[in-house]
């Protein structure tokens, strides 16, 4: 086991260095350029001094190694420096956005709370409601309550949230004004009062992604429990005189679960790379939303650092869920 | 005497009447949204109006201009003219004098020092300062004692207000930016996201793409301003949204640029929340001419450059046929609604500078047919027009932008009719304003015949606009394809009316020539045909009372006088 992770562990270095390559020069190959939004007012002279500022004229490898060698040095020294209040890091440039001029380690540190409250929160709510629904949709299949769980899912999967989000806003929003339309990020929980502003600002939110995520986890779920129910253990296990419940919820919940750990596993990194619409409509302002506002004006060292940890985090949930698998079912064994 | 007395009372009372209950940060929070993210709040680093704007609350610059584009003094004691000698006869300084007594909002006095710091701030070469434009063409700045600024230009300058004029050119604290000079500038999180300024509000907290927080200044120059103690500057979402967020919810007092379809607009404004505001200022959708032949078969090179002249564009009876067929008030009614109207002028403002040129606003269909057969171009089997075996077909490129496609389509349907063919191509805005030579996309390489977008001019004086299109400023390949004018438009006689506009002081004599030149680039030679002039829409709820919108300056700029509506 301990041998095979770190084999998985050492795979992962040069992985994550081509997909950095990959990422770099797709965003150099790709149309359009940082300078793009700056009115027509503004000089192609002026234009040109503010582009070399930025570094742009420098070739791509070099900016590609300077990029490399700030990720994995300078921006690790100044966590260390930020955690130990030393000062290694002093001097050296850091990973820098275009738009703002901000490090980009200090906008993404300043969206992840908004990120995991809002979109962690719905996943949480998602998977908790999913797998229930699967479970009981299998044990009943072709029930109402199947039926109805079925017809909520396919909603939920086919709705995009960019419409069902405004949907929600409108009715809840503007119609019976039960919940704020814009997310307040500067909100602070101190008292019962505080905490229940934050539940209603994330109450529509969280309702959109969860019934977006519980529709997706609780078919797999359901098909997972429909294949082990159908097997001979099952069979066996009721013979021997087990109740429903141990049958149900011990040898057939613990065999159907393991793909579906494997889904849930590998849905965790796309909570930190955030819900980019649903963010961009309710205006959460987390991961998400920065990713989108930072392609649309060619931000590339926030675009590059941004998608370069949601390949950092699925490469890490990959290998846990393959951990995971050997916990959850003995046989397997990677020895 | 009794009279006098009473009407001396009464005046009084008027007077004071507002500063009874106008006191400072009596009114509690004003809630705006930029549905575009605020990044930073350094002007000199970012040239987004949303960065600008916001940074307008905080940093202010010597002068600004009013609604009406009249410059006015912000930190000055007066506007610097060549009648009361703060500009030179000879035009080429003027003399800024910073009222006594004003502090920053940490207490500190203002100098003339600071100006000075902040022109070498912008013109540091290493900087890459966003607000050059503003600085071009200066000399020196010195500061004669602490409060006497003094520019001093390379050559004459008949309009002198541009470095610290507005709120693209604010003045920074030279005790706080002292170590951002050049390219130590991006490495200054701290100062240019909370620059000390003399505005009515300072910065509390500032989160980049999200939100901005200030309180009021308490150093601020008028003790009764500003009404409010708090302001919020929330940024996300799009324009409807941040409409909905004033018309429908009122969770927000103002929302900047509501551009939305009228039809929206008007379903928002039974909301009974707010209600959409507008003014107009100098940005004008036009169609521009090729006057060079951007044809695929020519050798790379010479394509779309002075070398081929454009086959059909080439005759002023086509373009003018084009701009007849067009019906300027469909289109202003499909896209802006009230915040925009028709015109036929490049420069659509201020008053002085807008010519009086009217003819293109009644379309002609039949005056378009009548041209284009005079021209030689004869229908041929299928409706198109032909001319020595040639079709009369052009390809129209814009912008990826929901109105500029219904325009695109709608004006393709009015060139039919008039027997013109169209491909229409849209091109992502990034592209298209990119301005990269290496793509065939840009609006400066303009490989189509005919391509629209907007454009506007900086401040109230037209000068530089007006001289985009010189022969010498056409893009080509030996530019890298830069240069403002696309159309590759070249009359010597506009060129000499150029250099004469530059030498030009006197305002009369400025404003005849600027309308002059804008007749010929648009109903002289057809060379652009502007379409709609698009005016700012914003909205305000309607609880906040003081909202002046001024296009001309900062959207904000009299936040200092916003109250609660009681």
């Amino acid at each position: 086991m301990f041998t095979f992770a770190l084999r998985r562990f050492l795979i992962a270095i040069p992985t994550l260095l081509i997909i950095s390559l990959a990422i770099f020069l797709l965003l150099e190959a790709a149309p359009g350029d940082p300078l793009g939004d700056v009115p027509l007012t503004v000089p192609p002279d002026v234009k040109e001094k503010m582009r070399a500022a930025l570094g742009l004229d420098s070739p791509w490898f070099v900016r590609y190694f300077l990029w490399l060698k700030q990720f994995f040095w300078v921006e690790p020294l100044n966590l260390v420096d930020y955690i130990f209040g030393t000062d290694y890091a002093q001097g050296m440039q850091r990973v820098i956005s275009f738009q703002s001029r901000q490090p980009v380690m200090q906008i993404i540190a300043q969206r992840v709370p908004q990120t995991l409250t809002v979109v962690g929160m719905s996943y949480l709510i998602g998977v908790s409601i999913a797998l229930p629904i699967g479970i009981y949709s299998a044990y009943r299949q072709y029930s109402w309550f199947d039926q109805i769980g079925t017809l909520v899912s396919m909603i939920g999967f086919s709705v995009p949230t960019f419409f069902s989000g405004v949907v929600l806003i409108i009715v809840f929003g503007v119609k019976l004004q039960w919940f704020p339309s814009i997310y307040d990020t500067m909100h602070q929980v101190t008292d019962w009062e505080s905490f229940l502003k934050q539940v209603r600002q994330m109450a529509m939110p969280v309702m959109v992604l969860s019934l977006y995520n519980a529709a997706q986890i609780s078919r797999f779920m359901r098909s997972s429990m429909l294949d082990n129910l159908n097997q001979d253990y099952v069979r066996t296990a009721r013979a021997k005189g087990l109740t429903e419940t141990v049958v149900l919820l011990v040898h057939v919940l613990r065999n159907s679960l393991i793909p579906v750990v494997t889904v849930i596993a590998l849905g965790v990194p796309t909570i930190f790379g955030g819900a980019i619409i649903t963010e961009q409509v309710f205006k959460v302002n987390g991961l998400g939303q920065q990713l989108i506002t930072s392609i649309h004006s060619n931000d590339m060292p926030m675009v590059m650092t941004l998608t370069f940890i949601f390949a950092i985090l699925i490469v890490t949930f990959n290998l846990i869920a393959d951990l995971l698998y050997g916990i959850l079912d003995p046989r397997i064994r990677y020895d | 005497m009794k009279l006098k007395t009473a009407l001396l009372g009464a005046a009084a009372t008027l007077v004071f009447a507002p500063a009874a209950y106008a006191e400072r940060g009596s009114d509690g929070e004003v809630k705006i949204i930029y549905w575009q993210a605020v990044s930073t709040l350094n002007p000199y680093l970012s040239s987004g109006t949303k960065d600008v704007e916001t940074a307008s609350l905080v940093i202010e610059p010597l002068a600004g201009f009013d609604e009406n584009g009249v410059v006015i003094p912000r930190l000055v004691t007066e506007i610097p003219t060549v009648e009361n000698g703060g500009v030179s006869a000879d035009l080429t300084s003027i003399t800024w004098r910073i009222k006594p007594g004003l502090v920053w909002s940490d207490g500190t006095p203002v100098t003339a020092h600071d100006a000075v710091f902040t022109a070498n701030y912008c013109m540091d070469p290493a900087g890459g300062c966003a607000q050059l434009a503003r600085y071009e063409g200066i000399k020196s700045v010195e500061a004669l004692d602490d409060l006497t600024v003094k520019i001093t230009y390379n050559e004459p300058r008949p309009n002198p207000y541009t470095a610290f004029v507005g709120a693209t050119s604010p003045l920074l604290q030279a005790a706080q930016f002292a170590n951002c000079v050049g390219a130590a500038a991006s490495s200054c999180t701290e100062q240019n996201f909370a620059p000390v300024g003399t505005g009515p509000f300072v910065v509390t907290e500032f989160r980049t793409n999200d939100v901005v927080q200030m309180e009021a200044n308490p150093n601020y120059r008028d003790a009764a301003k500003p009404a409010f103690a708090k302001v919020t500057v929330k940024g996300g979402g799009e324009a409807a949204a941040a409409a909905r967020a004033v018309m429908e919810t009122g969770e927000f007092d103002y929302a900047w640029n509501t551009q939305i379809s009228p039809e929206v607009q008007g379903q928002m404004a039974t909301g009974g929340k707010g209600e959409f505001i507008y003014a107009f200022g100098t940005l004008v959708e036009r169609i521009e001419m090729n006057m060079t032949d951007p044809s695929p078969s020519l050798p790379e090179g010479e394509r779309a450059t002075a070398a081929h002249p454009h086959p059909i564009l080439s005759d002023i009876r086509v373009r003018t046929a084009l701009s007849k067929a067009i019906d300027r008030d469909v289109l202003v009614e499909v896209g802006y609604g009230n915040a925009g109207r028709a015109t036929c002028n490049l420069v659509p403002a201020p008053a002085a500078f807008a010519s009086d040129n009217t003819d293109c606003l009644v379309q002609d269909v039949e005056g378009a047919k009548a041209l284009l057969t005079e021209a030689g171009w004869v229908p041929g089997p299928d409706g198109v027009r032909v001319k020595d075996g040639m079709r009369l077909k052009l390809l129209y490129q814009t912008s990826v932008n929901a109105v500029r496609q219904d325009f695109q389509s709608i004006i393709k349907q009015w060139w039919n009719d008039i027997g013109v063919e169209v491909e229409l191509k849209a091109i992502d805005a990034g592209v298209y304003f990119g301005g990269d030579a290496g793509s065939p996309d840009t609006f400066q390489k303009f490989y189509a015949d005919v391509e629209m977008y907007a454009n506007n001019f900086d401040g109230t004086d037209p000068e530089p606009y007006l001289a985009h299109y010189t022969c010498e400023k056409a893009p080509s390949p030996a530019t890298q394809w830069q240069g403002e004018n696309v159309n590759r438009y070249c009359d010597p006689a506009y060129d000499a009316l150029v250099v004469e506009l530059g030498r030009t002081g006197e305002m009369d004599k400025r404003a005849e020539l600027a309308r002059r030149m804008n007749d010929m680039l648009t109903k002289d030679t057809m060379t652009i045909v502007p379409l709609v002039d698009r005016g700012r829409l914003s909205a305000r709820s309607l609880s906040l009372g003081g909202v002046v919108l001024n296009t001309w300056d900062s959207e904000l700029w009299n936040v200092s006088d916003w109250y609660r509506v009681k």
